[in-house]
């Protein structure tokens, strides 16, 4: 009898289950995945989603449209501006507004400074993930500089709301223009710091490099969108492929790799930072005269029927979905958000690394749980 | 031998990346100027906000204890989520015509998400954003707050 049990090799003992979260430091939210393990590799990964579900979806069809943005701030609270963006182009889309060319400027601004912003975040945390906490600082004290302009501007740091129906609630502050170069300018001597930091350091190389490889054929069949999916090939950039706003005026290149791995998708949102600062530079001098907002109607209806609008936000694909039957509330509004599908591939890439590689994995897709869970 | 020459150059270029980013941190040591740390709240004195942050909804009066706020309820209408609750009553004034007045703008703080909805779709500007920010308290109720003082009129000349 002794001798049987001695002769079960690993391979075949039973497999371990733990939850990993909901109240996990790296899942940055209440996340539970579960996670099946041999030994110490990863044979499953099964999220388990909803612990921050506030039914966003189902608050809209009892709202009108002016009160949708606010909510929008609360899916993804990192790229709050552009979940904004995403519903008032959707509305004014539907109304066949004509908006001038400085509100279109002043939300690409508002935009690029959100997705640097939210890069800046994720770069702060990721580097904690993998054990790295003077990431954590560098990081937030860049990010306070850009949250500084919003406050100035918008009046609040991270849920701006600054979008409404027509425009933008407030004109830019005068002092705007001066702080947002002041920034750039500072900024683009810090970055090469990140890279000293992170980007070179050779324990880094070891956690990332090969890790969590995502093919383009994988990418594409699970819609893995932003910088996630272009650092696998796939060109998915929607502010390149469909413009919006101002993005049809500037010049700036979709960043690619064909790596696919962790360092890739890390590579690919420091690239991101560089160009989302030349799209502002481009901007910035010539922000043109005229209203910051389009006169709409106080109660907003849409005529009958189904629009859809597409943005970039810093992770990825946003889509906004509205179906309208001609009253001030819309019939249902639905959100295509970035995380759900990116958190779909975690699966998939994580299969057959290790426990502390699904941190790391987890961390350079760079989600963001209430935009998951809605 | 390329295998230890190899090994050798992984151990002399893993060192010299820690090396750089240390250098990285350790500057900040000999510039201590660039330290962005603020020391609340022992600032607090000169603590400013901007002038639109938005830390909670007031009612500016004026020194005659006026405000601007007819009771119009565009407010209560525009607000997501119900933090706003306008109790209006029925004055008579000098000239004997009967008017509606509010008696109470009831603002629930603890339920506002600060979409500045009430703040700009007032037509007469009755409201706006107070620069307070320290809203902690020891009971829910002292969150609901009363916005007009008491004994507070209506400006004159605002329809």
């Amino acid at each position: 009898m002794e001798e049987q049990v001695k002769n079960i090799s690993t391979d075949e003992q039973q497999e371990y289950v733990i939850n990993m979260g909901p109240q996990h430091p790296s899942t940055h939210g209440v996340l539970r995945l579960v996670v099946s393990l041999k030994g110490e590799t990863v044979k499953s990964v099964q999220p388990h989603i909803g612990y921050i579900h506030r039914g966003i979806e189902k608050m809209c069809e009892s709202i009108t449209y002016p009160q949708i943005i606010h909510l929008t701030d609360r899916m993804d609270y990192l790229s709050a501006h552009i979940n904004n963006e995403a519903v008032c182009l959707t509305v004014e889309k539907a109304l066949q507004v004509e908006i001038p060319d400085r509100i279109k400027v002043i939300r690409t601004i508002m935009s690029e400074l959100t997705r640097i912003q939210s890069h800046q975040l994720w770069w702060a945390s990721f580097g904690m993930d993998l054990g790295g906490l003077t990431c954590f600082f560098y990081g937030l004290r860049d990010r306070e500089k850009i949250l500084d302009i919003f406050e100035e501007t918008c009046g609040s740091r991270m849920i701006v709301s600054y979008n409404c129906p027509g425009g933008v609630m407030y004109d830019l502050h005068p002092n705007f223009q001066q702080k947002v170069k002041d920034f750039i300018k500072y900024f683009r001597k810090i970055l090469p710091e990140y890279d000293q930091l992170l980007t070179g350091n050779v324990i880094f190389h070891e956690r990332s490099k090969g890790i969590g490889k995502l093919s383009l054929e994988d990418a594409i069949s699970y819609g893995v969108t932003g910088p996630s999916g272009r650092a696998s090939g796939f060109s998915c950039d929607v502010r390149k492929h469909e413009p919006y706003s101002a993005y049809d005026k500037v010049q700036f290149k979709e960043i690619l790799f064909t790596g696919g791995d962790t360092y890739f998708r890390y590579v690919a949102r420091i690239q991101e930072m560089w160009e989302s600062m030349n799209i502002i530079e481009q901007l910035i001098d010539n922000i043109p005269e005229g209203p910051y907002a389009v006169k709409m109607k106080p109660v907003i209806k849409l005529p009958e029927g189904e629009y859809y609008q597409r943005v970039e936000t810093a992770r990825g694909e946003l889509g906004a979905y509205i179906i309208s039957d001609g009253n001030k509330n819309p019939y249902r509004v639905k959100f295509r958000s970035p995380n759900f599908v990116n958190l779909s591939v975690l699966n998939h890439i994580a299969k057959g690394f290790k426990i502390a590689d699904l941190v790391a994995i987890g961390g350079s897709l760079d989600l963001v749980i209430p935009d998951i869970d809605r | 031998m390329r295998s230890i020459i190899n090994y050798l150059k992984e151990v002399y270029f893993g060192v010299k990346s820690l090396l750089v980013g240390m250098k990285v941190t350790g500057s900040y040591f000999f510039r201590p100027s660039t330290i962005v740390t603020q020391k609340y709240p022992n600032n607090r004195k000169d603590l400013v906000m901007f002038d639109r942050f938005k830390g909670e909804v007031i009612m500016p009066h004026n020194e005659k204890n006026e405000h601007k706020c007819t009771g119009c309820g565009i407010c209560e209408l525009n607000c997501p989520n119900g933090s706003i609750e306008i109790i209006s009553k029925t004055i008579t004034t000098e000239d004997g015509k009967k008017k509606k007045a509010i008696d109470k703008h009831i603002y629930r703080l603890g339920m506002c998400t600060f979409c500045a909805l009430c703040v700009k779709t007032c037509p007469s500007n009755a409201l706006a954003f107070g620069q307070k920010f320290e809203h902690a308290v020891f009971n829910r109720e002292l969150l609901i707050k009363t916005l007009n003082k008491p004994g507070s009129q209506l400006m004159k000349g605002v329809e």
